[in-house]
């Protein structure tokens, strides 16, 4: 079997190991995809006279307010996992990737009960250009948190025998699903105020 | 990352948790006040947002500890940002449609 190289050791060229240059260039694409989504918004909020064009938004500060925190706290608990890893911890590996599990379901369970009481209210992406790119983007974000929960399950079950195997190849996994995860909270971080706060 | 950075990343990880904390309270206490102009509101809004960013991609990310060619890939998407933000403004004005226009006429 040939040997994938520079899984653990750093490239001489680009001082990285495959998989961060991968995650990097990935993330770098992801830039431009949610940096169009906000252009998008901007463009549709300059556009019209008034914003939210039906003139109430029907979000909850509150509810958001906790998402918020919750995932700036997974992502603080995704980054200890990594830790754990680097210092032999895998007790806390397990213990710290779990809790960033529970924290992306938490998310995903708010979110959903912020979407059913809009679609109870009969606000659907249709109702007008806030609603049509609040639904476009916080679904866009939410689909990167589910795919994000994946990932880190995966690690965190199934995926965490390579710890046996290769535990510095291993780590790196841990650390670029861990950039991943941040980016989805740096997202978060600034859908935050645009959408729910500054209207 | 050398551990000797790693110590040192250690050490602040939670310091930056709980500044991110106290920066979303910021957030939601600044949306509440009146600015008196809606661009100043929505100008200190995104400034706070930048920071929790800068914070998260920077000690999370590990940016401020990155080797020379992640900066030069996010200085390069930067800068295709950048064109792609602009390209609808700039068709809306007008002066990329003449251009087009007038280049199809010819």
């Amino acid at each position: 079997m040939i040997e994938i190289p520079y899984n653990v050791q750093a490239r001489e060229e680009t001082g990285l190991y495959n998989a961060k240059l991968g995650v990097w260039i990935f993330l770098a694409s992801e830039i431009m995809l949610f940096g169009g989504l906000f252009s998008a918004y901007i463009l549709l909020r300059i556009g019209s006279p008034v914003w939210p064009p039906s003139g109430e938004t029907h979000l909850s500060i509150p509810l958001a307010t906790l998402n918020t925190f919750n995932l700036i706290l997974s992502s603080w608990t995704v980054v200890k996992s990594w830790v754990a890893l680097k210092e032999n911890d895998f007790a806390g590996f397990k213990k710290f990737m779990g809790i960033t599990l529970l924290c992306s379901i938490v998310f995903l369970v708010i979110k959903y009960f912020e979407y059913s009481h809009k679609i109870h209210l009969g606000i659907y992406p249709s109702t007008d250009n806030f609603f049509g790119i609040y639904y476009t983007m916080t679904g866009l974000h939410g689909l990167h948190i589910i795919g994000g929960l994946i990932l880190n399950f995966y690690l965190w079950g199934p995926g965490a025998n390579m710890w046996q195997t290769e535990p510095e190849r291993f780590t790196n996994r841990v650390e670029v699903a861990g950039l991943y995860w941040h980016f989805v909270d740096l997202v978060w971080i600034f859908l935050f105020p645009v959408l729910y706060l500054l209207n | 990352m050398s551990s000797h950075n790693l110590e040192h990343s250690k050490s602040i990880y939670f310091k930056i948790l709980l500044t991110l904390f106290v920066l979303t309270l910021v957030t939601v206490g600044a949306s509440f006040i009146e600015f008196g102009s809606m661009a100043v509101g929505i100008a200190v809004g995104l400034l706070i947002a930048s920071v929790k960013g800068t914070l998260v991609a920077g000690n999370f990310m590990h940016l401020f500890d990155e080797v020379k060619s992640i900066y030069w890939l996010l200085i390069i998407s930067a800068f295709f940002f950048i064109v792609v933000f602009f390209i609808p403004t700039l068709w809306d004005a007008n002066l990329i449609k003449a251009s087009v226009d007038t280049w199809i006429s010819e």
